[in-house]
């Protein structure tokens, strides 16, 4: 059934595939598709461990593919004169290709346990350096004022433009006001869902200055696409003094700083 | 091709069914109850195909819409923007919102599952395990007809005040339940809630009949264990389907409820949304994701499994060799399904749920890549050392193969909870499932459609045009799917209408252009196959009993068959792949086939 020519052609198809596919994966980083800058001291785990779970299942990727190539090449009805091998199948063969992927899937998952732990599990022990509420479309910003606590009447309110000093321990706290929200930060490998009704912590340490994105990840709405705020992380000096540029512009436009944002203390 | 070579020789003709007490010709009532209302599992099925190919082309030409607007946001759209007229032809961020929400939902829930378990399922579980026709006609009649309502209501939400339904196709409160919060969430969302209830019921009706056939009204000899790989999958497929589905159901009473009885299962206290305070609330937003989950990770095996089933059967037919491995299987299969209820977590690991939680469904998500991973190596082993025949269907199924490794193996990426933080509502997780749904599940429907056409209509698809049909559809579905992967990796978020305006995303453009060309190929593709298969239908070479030379019980009936299915009482002897027997002439045996004939032949060419 079908000439050879048909069966070499669609070989070679199937051997396309993983042949472009790590054309794919190599070409990205030189054309600049691939992971962002990482400027957080956790995203270098999150990182090396994407590249393991790159490498591993691109082991697999290209061993199994080629086999699936090098069987149709081999085993063509035009080429290959043998009857097909009766076999219904191998005790061996399964319980080796059972237990290997077993182990190492169980592998992998015990070996990660830990970045997760510190990424969402051991929070720094501090109170919260600024409070980010979501709504529909902005990220609105709350830093403690002079007083340095947060919830009093002194606090300092923003919004989208975020500030965090280099090489700290950062504690955010999250909530949302309507419907969910999500708080990516990219370059900082941090994406979290912002959910009415909840409060939840969020903790960085940012390695490097410079301003980055801050992007809505979860659906919410029409506007989904424009929530976007941005983050400037600065050494501790200018940090402070931004925050004292602030608190004196508020002041100057506020006198009572007393919120539209009540909803923001609930 | 071989002719209709198989001879039902232990039994003769019966002639179950075929002839009908005379009466007077009644035209209409009569082609009603043929085609309309019809009990016959194979006419329910093929009306399920009908109308699932139908939402198909809808479903693409959402998808378009889409990548339209991804490729060249504010751009005037062709065709669509006139017919919407929206801001002078460009699209509407709320209704580009509401496009991928319904291209989701057309896609899953008038697609996939249907074709899968109404098309498929329908049309092959009594033919495929020798019984005449499904356990409960009625009720068969029954779950293609609660299909309507759905199509009623997916399709009247377009033109209600607000439009479709725009909260996404997993549909999270409070965006879904506040009425104020978009434009989608008014009579769209109900609509959509009302829809979704209806498919439901529909699924519900057909996973009860397919369990009870199967169990009950299997050919004499068809034991559990000689089943075809495709029925076991329908037939775990119904159970999950049995089992997960009154969670949904509750689920959609329950939003459904707090949108218009004012209930706040999925509501907090205080919340405000447009500046306008709740009413109600006391309740939980999470509580709709682990609901929502709880049936649609099962959701997305009943969306791959039957194609599983398909292709193992495709893939020996086409080897000439036995299945490698029938019974880890079928373990792999349940293995699959059983894993399938403890993993539904991973897709809340950032939602806000206990992290300490997330480890539990990390670990479990990982060890269900096992039995996918037992799968694959068995497929592989089942071409090894065969006769590769590289018919369209052959070659769709073996892009199954080939596709769903991609599709595993992206899963360990988002299975690793602290990779899933930056990949987590990025393409990455859209590269992920489209390569398990349509590089998997729809080029196994393709594949099945292109073997099965014989059964169905008597007559085989054009081979030429097939392959051009499989060539097209499977280079533009890569370069459409694979980068996106890449764009994954850049943090490329999903659902947002331009994202260009992001210092991350602003030079991702030209790549993404690329994709959308690479789109409208795919969909322009699916001409050949639109043609070939009407063409077919009428014109195609008449094709007998067997056409590829199959082992499993339908290619012993007619084609296609009359109602009752088989012209004589099919009887078991073995198990389905019984191919290239040494020292047979045959290279197939049929599980039909009397075993001394085959004792008779094999003992010959032992002396
Ligand atoms: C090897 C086995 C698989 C693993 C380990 C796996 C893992 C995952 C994980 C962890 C997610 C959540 C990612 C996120 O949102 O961050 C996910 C999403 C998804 N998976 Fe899989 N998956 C596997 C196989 C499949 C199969 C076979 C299908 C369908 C036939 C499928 C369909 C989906 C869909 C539709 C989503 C996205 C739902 C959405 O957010 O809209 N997956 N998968
Ligand atoms: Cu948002
Ligand atoms: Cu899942």
């Amino acid at each position: 059934m079908g000439s050879r020519l048909s069966g070499i052609f669609w070989s070679l198809l199937f051997l396309a595939v993983p042949v472009l596919g790590v054309a794919t994966f190599a070409i990205a980083p030189a054309i600049d598709v691939w992971l962002p800058k990482d400027v957080s001291e956790h995203g270098q785990a999150i990182d090396s461990l994407f590249y393991f779970i790159l490498a591993l299942t691109g082991v697999v990727f290209i061993a199994t593919e080629v086999a699936l190539f090098w069987f149709l090449w081999k085993y063509d009805a035009a080429k290959n004169s043998r009857p097909a091998t009766y076999i219904h199948g191998s005790h061996t063969l399964e319980v080796v290709w059972t237990i290997v992927p077993a182990a190492t899937l169980l592998f992998l998952a015990i070996y990660q346990m830990n970045t997760w732990a510190d990424v969402k599990m051991r929070r720094p022990v501090m109170a919260p350096t600024v409070e980010v509420v979501a709504r529909q479309f902005e990220w609105r910003l709350r830093y403690p004022g002079r007083d340095g606590t947060l919830g009093t009447g002194d606090d300092l309110f923003l919004v989208n433009d975020l500030h965090v000093p280099v090489d700290e321990d950062v504690l955010v706290q999250l909530k949302s006001m309507d419907v969910l929200h999500s708080f990516f930060l990219p370059n900082l490998r941090i994406k979290q869902d912002a959910v009415p009704g909840m409060k939840i912590p969020v903790w960085f340490k940012a390695t490097e200055t410079g301003q980055f994105d801050i992007v809505c990840a979860e659906l919410c709405g029409w506007g989904h696409y424009k929530m976007k705020g941005r983050i400037t992380i600065e050494s501790r000096e200018d940090f402070d003094r931004w925050l004292e540029t602030m608190y004196a512009r508020q002041e100057a436009t506020q006198p009572e700083p007393e919120p539209a944002e009540a909803v923001a203390q609930n | 091709m071989s002719l209709a070579t198989t001879s039902p020789t232990l039994t003769q003709p019966t002639a179950t069914g075929l002839g009908r007490p005379a009466r007077k010709p009644r035209p209409i009532a009569e082609f009603l109850s043929t085609y309309v209302f019809s009990k016959d599992h194979k006419v329910i099925g093929l009306q399920f195909l009908f109308s699932t190919l139908v939402w198909f082309l809808i479903g693409g030409l959402l998808a378009l819409a889409v990548r339209w607007q991804i490729a060249w946001p504010w751009s005037d759209v062709p065709v669509l923007g006139k017919l919407f007229a929206q801001q002078g032809g460009q699209m509407a961020p709320e209704f580009y919102t509401m496009l991928f929400t319904m291209h989701a939902t057309v896609m899953i829930f008038l697609v996939i599952i249907p074709i899968l378990a109404g098309a498929f399922g329908n049309f092959l579980i009594p033919l495929m395990i020798g019984a005449d026709d499904m356990a409960f006609p009625t009720l068969n009649m029954l779950s293609y007809w609660f299909m309507w309502p759905a199509f009623f209501a997916f399709g009247a939400s377009f033109f209600v005040e607000g439009g479709a339904a725009s909260s996404g196709w997993t549909s999270y409160p409070t965006l879904s339940t506040n009425v104020a919060s978009s434009p989608g969430a008014g009579w769209g969302q109900t609509l959509w809630l009302i829809g979704l209830t209806m498919v439901g019921v529909s699924s519900m009706l057909g996973s009860v009949n397919y369990m009870t056939t199967i169990i009950l009204m299997r050919a004499p000899g068809m034991t559990m264990f000689r089943l075809p790989m495709t029925i076991w999958a329908m037939f775990i497929t119904a159970i999950l389907q049995a089992f997960a589905l009154p969670v949904l159901t509750a689920a959609g009473f329950m939003q459904l409820a707090d949108r218009t009885l004012g209930t706040g299962f999925f509501s907090p206290e205080g919340n405000i949304v447009n500046n306008a305070m709740q009413a109600t609330g006391g309740g939980q937003p999470l509580l709709w994701q682990h609901l929502f989950w709880f049936y649609s990770h099962p959701a997305v095996y009943i969306m791959i499994l039957p194609a599983m089933g398909m292709v193992s059967d495709i893939m020996t037919t086409f080897a000439r060799k036995p299945l490698f491995g029938y019974r880890p299987m079928v373990y792999s299969i349940a293995g699959i399904a059983g894993l399938g209820f403890i993993v539904w977590g991973h897709h809340m690991f950032i939602s806000g749920m206990n992290p300490a939680l997330g480890i539990t469904f990390m670990v479990s998500t990982m060890m269900i890549a096992l039995p996918s991973a037992v799968k694959t190596f068995n497929w592989l082993g089942t071409v090894w050392g065969g006769k590769i025949q590289f018919t369209t269907a052959m070659l769709f199924a073996l892009s199954f193969v080939s596709m769903f490794i991609i599709g595993g193996l992206s899963g360990i990426f988002m299975a690793a909870t602290p990779v899933d933080i930056f990949i987590h509502d990025t393409y990455f997780i859209v590269a992920h499932f489209h390569y398990v749904l349509f590089a998997g599940t729809a080029m196994g429907v393709w594949a099945g459609i292109y073997y099965w056409f014989p059964k169905m209509f008597g007559r085989t698809m054009n081979e030429f045009w097939g392959k051009a049909h499989f060539f097209l559809t499977f280079v533009f579905m890569n370069g459409t799917f694979f980068t996106m992967h890449i764009l994954g990796a850049v943090g490329f978020p999903r659902r947002l209408a331009d994202a260009y305006h992001y210092e991350t995303f602003h030079h991702l453009q030209p790549l993404n252009a690329f994709m959308t060309w690479c789109a409208i190929g795919m969909v322009a593709s699916q001409i050949i196959f639109a043609v070939n298969f009407f063409w077919s239908m009428f014109f195609g070479p008449v094709a007998g009993r067997n056409p590829w030379n199959a082992n499993t019980l339908e290619w012993t009936a007619p084609s296609p068959p009359g109602h009752g299915n088989f012209d004589f009482q099919p009887v078991v002897y073995r198990g389905p792949y019984e191919y290239s027997v040494p020292g047979m002439e045959k290279d197939h045996l049929m599980q039909t086939d009397p075993p001394n004939a085959a004792a008779l032949a094999a003992a010959g060419a032992a002396h």
